[in-house]
């Protein structure tokens, strides 16, 4: 009785998890499919991959997308360790209040935030005389931050937490210079964190969609822009091809965040 | 200078970047455009603009606009049901019954797609659900000559790519409610006479209750801002604020109106929020 009800609750779980991949897998599977019109039965071909590597927009989208990323990624874990650390090792008035901000970048609809940044970047830049800058791969970057921080901050900040303040304190009364207390305990104690906290930042903007079509303008793209105007054109198997990659890309990173960093804010997996 | 001055100082500078940062980019956009929702003209009209209440009256006055909202809320609420009932038992199942190395492997694959880009994910649903999809495939090999099943640009399409695409959320904060409630007290439930499921209904639920909310909050408040997902999987069909809100900054240029649609989604987020928070407050930091 008690196998049965164990082999039904893993059968359960294996449907779920058939719900979640089985569109994914279609989709990558039709990319090496060689009809135009996603027609089987399946003939394998790389063709739509090879017309990829010649598609000059999306290539050109796909550069955007890694280049804001890695600047996203490098901005929002240097501010948002930042931010941690003095979470993590100052009281201070207004903390609590501060760290209650954080929640509506995450918390209010992309939409809204996206058209929001749309109409303040135009004010801003008509009251310079160049409205043209309120979109543009500048506008993107500062967006992706915006909503990269919370998440960078919080990660690092639970990696602080585990680690008690006296660690430091019993280092500088055991004689060691401020630059080696940094060095020797505060660098080590938060490495895991950034490094997550990172990676975390470059999936937050190499997945962004919402915020980067409202503030993309007209020739100037990124990838899920780009993929979002080919869809609403109509389907052809090389967005198969360009997703399927995507794919890859944002799950082989989160694997390594899994390694770095368990989910649920527990210590990191290697110690 | 004293101790508590450089104090002062290392606060400020560690912190004033990126609250800098937020300020440009989330608060100031938001007042900025709670501004514009009060203006007669957008900005892309050159000349001078005054106050007014029309865009809030537009969206008071016709009924369409709140067939809309009624459309998105009720979008809201079916996929909000459809992830609990699936996401439930089935954190459910990795809290109580799955142990070890098979609940990592499982939570780790239920959590991966979720970190994956949202728009392909949406995409790779045309794929199962259009005619000659997948679906469609599969009940032609077991029912020869049904009549083909096209479900793509259909309301049911919508809800299931969203469910898909917040299922994570709901199986996330369950998992963390139930597996902090300690398996003793279910054993006291059971041993004191209660049947499984008066164990189940009287114990195990009313102590899940914050995880089920923070879930709900999270799948509901996306939900009823979204544009993309409607777009790729129902077409024209089922029109939500969102996508209306969409087109009045894309298409028919008409900022002040899609600012002020904005801000009344907003207010419903914020009400949203408003009514839960007792409850999320329980969960702590987990959500």
């Amino acid at each position: 009785m008690r196998n049965l009800a164990d082999a039904g609750i893993r059968f359960y779980l294996i449907l779920v998890l058939v719900f979640l991949y089985l569109p994914i897998l279609v989709m990558a599977v039709l990319a090496f499919n060689k009809s135009p019109l996603y027609a089987l039965p399946f003939e394998f071909d790389l063709v739509w991959f090879k017309a990829l590597a010649e598609n000059d927009r999306l290539l050109k989208a796909g550069l955007n997308s890694v280049l804001i990323a890695l600047a996203n990624t490098v901005i929002a874990t240097s501010l948002g360790t930042m931010a941690a650390v003095a979470f993590g090792r100052y009281t201070f008035r207004g903390k609590t209040m501060m760290q209650a901000l954080l929640f509506p970048p995450i918390a209010i609809p992309w939409l809204v935030i996206g058209t929001a940044m749309l109409v303040f970047f135009f004010w801003i830049g008509r009251a310079m005389g160049y409205p043209g800058i309120a979109r543009g791969l500048h506008a993107i970057l500062l967006g992706h931050v915006a909503l990269s921080l919370p998440y960078v901050i919080f990660v690092v900040g639970a990696r602080l937490n585990d680690y008690p303040k006296a660690l430091e304190e019993a280092a500088a009364t055991l004689g060691a210079t401020p630059w080696q207390v940094f060095r020797r305990v505060s660098v080590p104690i938060l490495a895991p964190g950034v490094v997550a906290a990172a990676l975390f930042a470059f999936a937050v903007s190499f997945d962004q969609f919402v915020i980067s079509y409202f503030l993309a303008p007209p020739g100037v793209t990124t990838l899920p822009v780009e993929i979002y105007t080919s869809i609403r054109k109509g389907f052809t198997p090389e967005i198969n091809a360009i997703s399927t990659i995507i794919i890859l890309v944002s799950m082989g990173l989160m694997l390594i965040v899994a390694r770095f960093y368990r989910f649920g804010g527990e210590r990191s997996g290697n110690e | 200078m004293t101790p508590t001055t450089r104090t002062r100082w290392a606060i400020l500078s560690l912190t004033g970047p990126a609250y800098l940062w937020l300020a440009c980019t989330i608060f100031l956009p938001i007042a900025a455009m709670l501004a514009l929702s009060f203006l007669d003209k957008s900005p892309l009209v050159p000349k001078p603009a005054s106050f007014t209440l029309a865009n809030y009256g537009a969206f008071f006055g016709k009924p369409f606009y709140w067939s809309l909202t009624r459309w998105s809320i009720e979008l809201g609420l079916w996929v909000t049901l459809f992830s609990f009932l699936i996401g439930y038992p089935a954190a459910y199942a990795l809290a109580k019954r799955v142990k070890g190395r098979w609940r990592e492997a499982i939570f780790l694959l239920i959590v991966l797609p979720f970190w994956s880009n949202a728009l392909v994910r949406i995409f790779s649903w045309t794929m199962v659900l259009r005619s000659n999809g997948i679906i469609d495939l599969g009940v032609q090999s077991i029912f020869p000559g049904a009549p083909t099943v096209d479900l793509l640009f259909t309301y049911p399409a919508v809800v299931i790519g969203l469910v898909h695409s917040y299922l994570p959320y709901m199986i996330l904060t369950c998992y963390i409610a139930l597996q902090a409630i300690d398996d003793s007290l279910i054993e006291a439930g059971r041993s004191l006479g209660a049947s499984k499921f008066t164990t189940f209904r009287r114990v195990v639920l009313p102590l899940s209750l914050p995880g089920i909310i923070s879930g709900a909050a999270l799948i509901f408040v996306p939900v009823i801002g979204s544009f993309m997902e409607p777009r790729i999987l129902g077409g024209t069909k089922g029109a939500t604020l969102g996508m209306n809100i969409e087109e009045q900054f894309t298409v028919t240029a008409n900022w002040p109106l899609g600012a002020a649609l904005s801000f009344i989604l907003l207010a419903i987020v914020l009400v949203i929020f408003g009514i839960l928070y007792p409850f999320l407050r329980k969960q702590g930091g987990a959500a």
